[in-house]
């Protein structure tokens, strides 16, 4: 306990937590834009448009995390000179939000895709045999079924997105959880094991609640037919 | 059963019914030379198709021949290979703007009623008009009312489509292709998905519809209703088009073997 203790005492935990939670918020509501915008692409008619979003899916899916995060730092700022601002803590954090959106966004698009799938076909024919154009079905009878048809899977993007939010720190993001987590082992290696349950368990209690609430979501709003 | 209080009352309201009248003679519907394939399988041959203003068409059939993807294909659900089709004097269109059009002056009502499932009633009526047709929402709201009320279905407005029985929620249906004022209607086994007791109360609807001079294709298995509403039946099989006729000719004298076996097969009981 004293180990605790003294861990709480001179390292910030709850402030490392809290960039987590604040990269996870940014990451959540750019990749859900750009899921959206994806999945739209997908369904779409024109065939083009499914192909480039069907592409970025597959590309990014299969990427791993680390290497676009790195990509970011090391490419788009260091190479490219792409900057967010002249502060390094506050660019940085906004590259890894960049990176993180990027990556979950290929996610965010599969879970709605299988949403539609829940769609049944005969609502999308309904539409267009009403004279309602593309746009109209998608977002006025498509999209708001699939949307309460991929709360699960959505919840579940949730829940990995705030869990890679420690890959933050291949962005040089110094301020999150796992560079936290790095500079306490090197200097309290006495307590290691307290270390990791710190961490460990701040997660599990962090991510408890999403999942509760993604089920009691995805029963609540569930299409009835 | 249920005495179907509505049967008195009319659907159309008189304008609608002068429109539905006056200029008959002229084709509304006509398909000429159709063909299409599913891979291998050849399942339209060379239809040809002409329906006048007000005319009730009623397709029959063995299920496979066809007709359900004919009646498809009029609004452009179903592709065509070759082969024109016309509404109103108008080749269909390709995808885009003029095909939505189109499709606004063409009311369908499907098998599986395909009411939106995130929609209420009255929003399901409503949506399309204010949609498409840019009516305004009140205005809107009171045919889909005085709709919903001829169908017998306005004291539900305010449920949610999977609320209803079947029956109701075909009846939702019809409606809410009428809110649109179609040229024609399209009916695509309105009543196969449903419970026996239900069917009639959709059936009456749409006898009602006939005798008030809508334009109809029906794809159906009622026979009650092929014969007490048609003016004229179409038979199908194997994707051809194997008879025509008034109601009498084709109940009482089928000139194919088809036709006779078809018939022998489900009146029998």
């Amino acid at each position: 306990m004293d180990g605790f203790l003294s861990l709480f005492q001179s390292y910030n935990v709850p402030a490392a937590f809290l960039v987590n939670l604040e990269l996870t918020f940014w990451s959540a509501i750019f990749s859900a834009i750009l899921g959206i915008i994806l999945v739209v692409m997908r369904i779409s008619p024109i065939s083009s448009m499914r192909r480039v979003a069907a592409g970025y899916v597959e590309l990014f899916k299969n990427m791993p995390l680390t290497i676009i995060m790195v990509f970011m730092v090391l490419g788009v700022f260091a190479q490219l000179k792409i900057s967010f601002s002249d502060n390094f803590d506050t660019n940085f954090f906004w590259l890894a939000v960049v990176g993180l959106s990027l990556y979950t966004a290929a996610f965010v698009c599969e879970s709605l895709r299988s949403g539609i799938n829940t769609v049944p076909l005969g609502q999308a024919e309904a539409a267009r045999a009403m004279g309602l154009n593309f746009m109209q079905s998608a977002t006025l009878i498509i999209m708001p079924q699939a949307l309460r048809g991929s709360v699960a899977p959505l919840g579940n993007t949730l829940i990995a997105l705030l869990k890679n939010s420690t890959v933050a720190a291949a962005a040089s993001v110094a301020t999150e959880t796992s560079s936290l987590m790095s500079e306490m082992i090197e200097f309290r290696p006495d307590v290691i094991v307290q270390i990791f349950l710190i961490f460990a368990f701040g997660y599990v209690i962090l991510i408890i609640p999403i999942g509760v609430l993604t089920t009691y979501l995805s029963n609540k709003l569930a299409v009835r037919r | 059963m249920r005495a179907i209080h509505y049967a008195s009352m009319t659907i159309l309201n008189e304008t609608q019914q002068d429109a539905a009248r006056e200029d008959d003679g002229k084709y509304l519907v006509e398909l000429e030379h159709v063909e299409k394939h599913y891979g291998n399988l050849h399942v339209l041959r060379d239809i040809n198709l002409k329906v006048k203003k007000g005319e009730v068409l009623v397709i029959v059939g063995p299920s496979g021949s066809g007709k359900s993807t004919m009646c498809r294909t009029i609004n452009r659900l179903e592709t065509i290979d070759s082969g024109v089709i016309r509404i109103d004097g108008q080749p269909l269109p390709q995808e885009g703007k003029a095909l939505a059009q189109l499709r606004a002056e063409v009311g369908m009502v499907f098998q599986s009623f395909n009411l939106f499932a995130n929609k209420t009633i009255l929003e399901n009526v409503t949506l399309a008009p204010i949609k498409v047709r840019h009516m305004d929402k009140t205005q809107a709201e009171r045919e889909a009312m005085d709709l919903l009320a001829r169908v017998g279905v306005d004291s539900q407005a305010n449920k949610m489509p999977s609320q209803l029985s079947g029956g109701q929620q075909q009846r939702v249906a019809i409606a809410r292709a009428l809110a649109m004022h179609p040229k024609v209607m399209l009916f695509d086994e309105p009543t196969s998905a449903l419970d026996p007791e239900m069917v009639n109360e959709v059936l009456d609807v749409m006898v009602e519809l006939a005798h008030e001079g809508m334009t109809m294709l029906c794809v159906t298995h009622e026979m009650g209703f092929a014969r007490k509403a048609a003016d004229k039946i179409i038979f199908m099989a194997d994707g051809q088009i194997l008879e025509r006729g008034t109601p009498d000719e084709f109940f009482e004298h089928p000139q194919t073997a088809r036709a006779q076996e078809f018939l022998s097969k489900i009146l029998t009981h």
